[in-house]
């Protein structure tokens, strides 16, 4: 069956999208996600979508669905990588992926995501 | 030219968006544009599998004088729609969905006509001008 990887790697996952979703894979991704979290533990997801020259707005309330998710599991989601066309062509289409946070790329969303797990170790000490 | 495609099923909006990519790109569309037609397809081909039962999708290079445009059409023989003034609004759905397929992919296209009647399937027809 075909599956987007999820990589673990310490406390994050590791998600690259490399091919054109169709619904059903996405919302496979969406499930394989969330039992992932609350089965690792871990404290912090990247979804690296640089490879997707279209988002639409299933696939967007897939996206926003996986943050909110992750949350609710106590983990951090970071969206990295959308294209410049992408992003204009989903503001446009009415959708502005809000709760969702995103970094330019890779490298960024990584550092976003290791700041905001300084910050939660740093409370529970 | 006019390539007609099935939509029965989520994989089929895939290849109706990559059949889209390939005429946008044939066409010298710009990237964004590229990407607003075929965001705009996906909207629309899942329309007419989720509301319209299936249907087929039809793409099309089109000229006029001097200008050239890919024309999509959608049918469906669906449950068709009563109220498209409704239908077209945003964040109005009758799915699962944001309510964003109809009103969005207008947004992304220069021209949308739609055609629907109560027991007679829906049509919606959208075209960008390069």
């Amino acid at each position: 069956m075909e599956r987007i990887p999820i990589l673990k790697m310490g406390p994050y996952l590791l998600v690259s999208i490399q091919v054109d979703m169709h619904d059903r894979l996405a919302m496979q991704l969406q499930d394989d996600l969330t039992e992932r979290i609350a089965r690792t533990g871990a404290r912090a997801v990247l979804i690296d979508i640089s490879a997707l020259d279209t988002v639409d707005s299933f696939m967007g309330r897939m996206l926003g669905n996986i943050a909110g998710m992750s949350r609710v599991l106590d983990a951090e989601t970071v969206l990295v990588g959308m294209q410049p066309a992408v992003a204009i062509t989903l503001v446009e289409l009415g959708m502005t992926l809000p709760g969702v946070r995103t970094a330019l790329n890779v490298e960024k969303g990584m550092e976003l995501l290791a700041a905001s797990l300084r910050v939660s170790d740093s409370f529970s000490g | 030219m006019v390539d007609t495609l099935p939509l029965e099923s989520s994989e089929h909006v895939v290849l109706v968006r990559q059949a889209v990519r390939q005429r946008a790109v044939e066409l010298g569309f710009s990237l964004v544009d590229q990407t607003k037609i075929i965001t705009a397809a996906s909207e629309l081909g899942r329309n007419t599998i989720t509301h319209g039962g299936g249907g087929q999708a039809m793409v099309e290079v089109i000229n006029d004088g001097m200008r050239r445009g890919l024309r999509l059409t959608f049918e469906d023989k669906g449950p068709g729609i009563a109220d498209i003034a409704t239908a077209m609004r945003d964040g109005y759905s009758t799915g699962n969905g944001l309510g964003l397929g109809l009103s969005g992919s207008k947004r992304l296209a220069n021209e949308f006509a739609i055609t629907s009647a109560p027991g007679e399937g829906t049509r919606v027809v959208i075209t960008r001008w390069k």
